[in-house]
């Protein structure tokens, strides 16, 4: 979802080495040049959203990928949203509403700058998947006003009685057939060829595969990864730009191997500043991490020795782990049930099911929710899933709460103290009241 | 003398107003309690709120040898503070000394060069009378609006200074600069020591000065607090909290969260209590606790400091008052204002406009004591809720009108709950401190550098 894969690179000569990481940035490096190039090659944008998108179809009209969620996180990681942020409100937007729109809006008036250092281009096509979140419609409302271009919706039913219905995958497939395929069609130029959606989505299920793979490795003890902070790395090329690529194919390959490496040596997760030390506390996470302070928040959990074992939010862009897999034999259906299946499009009984599970099958000693201030649609019912999984599994749980990518909402002392606490409170219930120091 | 030692479990707990000390002995009583202003300084404040507590200690040792000797009879607790106020009045005395001299220090050279030696001379009568007054201000019955030595010299140090510049012709303002200068570094440096000798000096005041006491009874007095002051108060095993803590050098194994101290020195004042709220200075917690004080849910406030002890201490200011005064002007209300405001700022700033409509201060300052607690009740909500019984700590629970509005709002959505407020809830982060102390040592655990 990122790729500041620099960042991440430790101290240590083995972080160095790993085959994942260059290959992410290699990958994401690419994929900003060449949508910086797009002047020179005249190649088309589609804008989307990671939660729904529809990777396979827009690459079947070779149009390129560009993420405005992506790019925020770029900004809040590279410490340039605060300023974005401003802008956005400088221009009128509210200081309550979502991070991520106003780092986008702040960013366009700021000249639109890439990672690259070079400017975005103009999208061609704006495809709204929606999944649950309301503001992504209003984002792109905004967007259709400053670029004017083609707009598409694809309305995805909430899984509001928490299953699929027939009924719902029609309704979906009737949209893709009748309003997205052609729209795409005539943005693009070039007509839809079912066999090719065909071969990525065939490509993209064996990427998810060794992704589930990776995530699953978490159950071990010491888990080898951490599924929320280093989750995120992981997650990046499936959630944005690359599913159904072999890129991506290569990427879990590589990362497949290296996470079995750990598991075989017994090593524990990397962290920026290399190995962790002794695992102490296996959390699950729930919520988006906070960006702008992203290593300071990650430290304040491995030098307690926390390690996430699984997280909501590496779910938000496709929820692999439960079974689901892009089927190649049922092109348009598969790509209605992925949207439909997202995190985001989940009932809030579905994601207390998915956590209780989480905390059970990952042996985890409690839940921590990172409460987003600025976006109501992830908030929205937090407080009442911790009750209900800490009545169910009978772990403790906590409650903290930052911002995506405005540094201002980041509080530093507040949540160290909070996390210190929470830790305490998990060792203290593990000891048992008569040994409870 | 006797060599006699002690065990002691020392909780600190490092508040962002005051830093407050406990000591605990073995089987789990509290020895003494200690509190200092927090100043700039979490050092000092813990050394000194931790020396506050040890002399607290001296008092409850003594008292239970003579209580045991059963020398003082129904007269005990009349010399115990007897020997408390004279003991003070030393202490007191002490500092003054230091004042006055480090004053004096402030005077070499520079700006003062031309003025020295009428300023020393002033400086020295201003002490003067200061120390004439002390025997007057820790007289039987005498009221200090608070008990840190800054608070007490500086308001008396601030009206002799301004009699003496008068009478003198001398600029006050010159006077009260050598006393803000020298204030800080009396104020952070360690008391001397010499406690003991603070102590037999104090004894010997109390009895020169006490009717019926006979020879006998003084030389069975004097041999009591001398074995009481001679027993080693053995700093055994310390735990900090509070917000001040992560600037202290104690090791990992010496911390603890605030949240957790706080349930656990609810639990041991009140066992049954499941709800705590701590309203300190800047910030306010939500606590639910199990039938062992060990916390399963919590819930802060952050960002912001409504609806904490700065909220009030911010309106005293706006009004001129002392934060002291503020609850007994409110308990004067019937009809409190309405106060939607939960931003400090605003509240101010509604404050003055509600002033301006002709709208009673009672009723303002009440309004303003119910916005604090609804803020408080909505952070106890997102914790769980209130579950009998139910615990109100930290400094605000000294304060009538929030404690009046809390029964109130507890009421009107929890419906009849006990609540406990204990007069010495102020330590309830350090009792918990302590106790985390003790029984970490109980565990096996050891400070660093000793067997």
């Amino acid at each position: 979802m990122n790729t500041n894969v620099a960042t991440m690179k430790g101290k240590t000569a083995d972080v160095e080495k790993d085959a994942s990481m260059r290959k992410q940035k290699e990958m994401m490096a690419a994929h900003y040049d060449r949508l910086t190039a797009v002047p020179q090659t005249g190649e088309k944008v589609c804008s989307t959203f990671v939660p729904g998108n529809l990777n396979e179809l827009i690459g079947c009209f070779d149009l390129l990928n560009n993420l405005p969620e992506v790019n925020a996180i770029q900004n809040g990681l590279r410490r340039t949203s605060g300023q974005y942020v401003l802008e956005a409100e400088k221009i009128g937007h509210s200081e309550d509403v979502c991070t991520y729109v106003k780092s986008d809006i702040g960013m366009i008036a700021k000249g639109n700058i890439a990672p690259n250092g070079k400017p975005f281009p103009n999208p061609d096509v704006l495809l709204l998947s929606y999944t649950g979140c309301f503001t992504f419609m209003k984002w792109f409302e905004l967007l259709r006003e400053q670029y004017q271009c083609e707009t598409i919706m694809l309305h995805t039913p909430y899984m509001g009685d928490g299953k699929i219905t027939p009924n719902m995958i029609q309704y979906m497939v009737k949209q893709l057939r009748e309003e997205v395929i052609p729209k795409l069609e005539r943005v693009s130029g070039v007509k839809f060829d079912i066999d090719r959606l065909r071969e990525r989505l065939a490509r993209s299920a064996q990427a998810e595969e060794n992704l589930v793979h990776v995530l699953q490795s978490a159950r071990r003890r010491p888990s080898p990864i951490d599924a929320y902070f280093g989750g995120i790395y992981y997650i990046g090329p499936i959630f944005g730009a690359f599913r159904g690529t072999e890129d991506a194919i290569q990427y879990y390959r590589f990362l497949r191997e290296e996470i079995d490496a750990r598991v075989a040596a017994g090593t524990g997760p990397i962290t920026p500043e290399g190995d962790m030390g002794p695992e102490k506390y296996r959390l699950v996470v729930e919520g988006p991490p906070n960006y702008t302070n992203f290593r300071q928040f990650w430290k304040m959990f491995y030098d307690e020795g926390a390690v996430v074992v699984a997280s909501s939010y590496t779910k938000v862009g496709g929820v692999y782990d439960l079974g689901f897999r892009h089927d190649p034999q049922r092109p348009l259906e598969t790509l209605a049930e992925y949207c439909l299946g997202v995190y985001t499009n989940r009932s809030l009984p579905m994601r207390i099911e998915m956590l209780s599970n989480y905390i059970e099958e990952y042996g985890a000693d409690g839940l921590l929710i990172n409460s987003i201030k600025s976006c109501n649609s992830f908030s929205a019912g937090q407080l009442l899933m911790m009750r209900e999984i800490e009545k169910r599994t009978g772990k403790p749980a906590a409650f903290i709460e930052s911002d995506l990518v405005d540094p201002r909402y980041f509080s530093a002392a507040n949540i160290k103290n909070r996390l210190e606490s929470y830790f305490q409170m998990v060792e203290q219930r593990r000891a048992g009241a008569r040994s409870a120091a | 003398m006797n060599a006699q030692a002690m065990k002691t479990f020392v909780g600190i707990d490092l508040g962002s107003t005051t830093t407050k000390s406990v000591l605990l002995d073995e089987s789990q009583r509290v020895i003494g309690r200690g509190i200092t202003n927090s100043r700039s300084n979490y050092a000092t404040a813990a050394r000194v709120a931790g020396e506050e507590a040890r002399v607290d200690g001296r008092f409850t040792l003594i008292r239970r040898t003579l209580t045991e000797g059963g020398l003082l009879g129904e007269g005990l607790e009349d010399f115990l503070a007897d020997l408390e106020r004279s003991f003070r009045l030393e202490q007191f005395i002490e500092r003054l000394d230091d004042l006055e001299s480090t004053c004096i220090g402030q005077l070499k050279g520079g700006r003062f060069a031309a003025l020295e030696d009428r300023l020393r001379e002033a400086l020295v009568e201003t002490f003067r009378r200061l120390r004439g007054e002390a025997p007057e201000m820790f007289a039987p019955g005498a009221k200090r609006k608070s008990d840190f030595f800054r608070d007490i010299a500086g308001a008396r140090f601030y009206a002799n200074a301004e009699t003496v510049a008068r009478e003198g012709a001398f600029p006050y303002e010159v006077l009260l600069n050598a006393y803000d200068k020298a204030i800080i570094d009396v104020e952070n440096r360690p008391p001397s020591g010499g406690l003991n000798d603070h102590f037999r000096r104090a004894l010997a005041r109390v009895l020169a000065s006490a009717d019926g006491v006979g020879a006998g009874a003084a030389d069975g007095i004097r041999a009591g607090v001398e074995s009481s002051i001679g027993i080693d108060l053995e700093e055994t095993y310390l735990v900090g909290t509070g917000y001040g803590r992560v600037t202290l050098p104690f090791s990992k194994e010496h911390i603890r969260s605030e949240i957790l101290c706080h349930g656990l020195g609810a639990h041991l004042m009140y066992p049954r209590t499941r709800t705590v709220l701590d309203i300190g200075g800047q910030d306010t917690k939500g606590i639910q606790v199990d039938d062992h004080g060990i916390v399963t849910s919590f819930q802060m406030n952050d960002r912001c400091a409504a609806g904490c002890g700065r909220y009030l201490g911010y309106i005293a200011d706006e009004m001129n008052m002392g934060l002291h005064e503020l609850g007994p002007m409110a308990m004067k209300s019937d009809r409190p204002a309405r106060i939607n405001s939960t931003c400090t700022v605003f509240a101010g700033a509604e404050l003055r406009d509600r002033l301006s409509l002709g709208e009673k201060r009672e009723d303002i300052v009440a309004g303003l004591h119910r916005a604090i607690i609804l803020r408080a009740i909505s952070i106890i909500s997102r914790s769980g809720g209130v579950t009998n019984e139910f615990t109100f700590t930290g400094g605000v629970a000294k304060n009538q009108a929030a404690v009046r509005e809390l029964r109130q709002v507890v009421n009107e959505n929890y419906g009849e709950v006990a609540i406990n407020i204990n007069p010495d809830s102020i330590y309830t982060g350090a009792l918990g401190a302590a106790e985390f102390a003790r029984r970490a040592y109980e565990g096996g655990a050891r400070p660093e550098g000793r067997a």
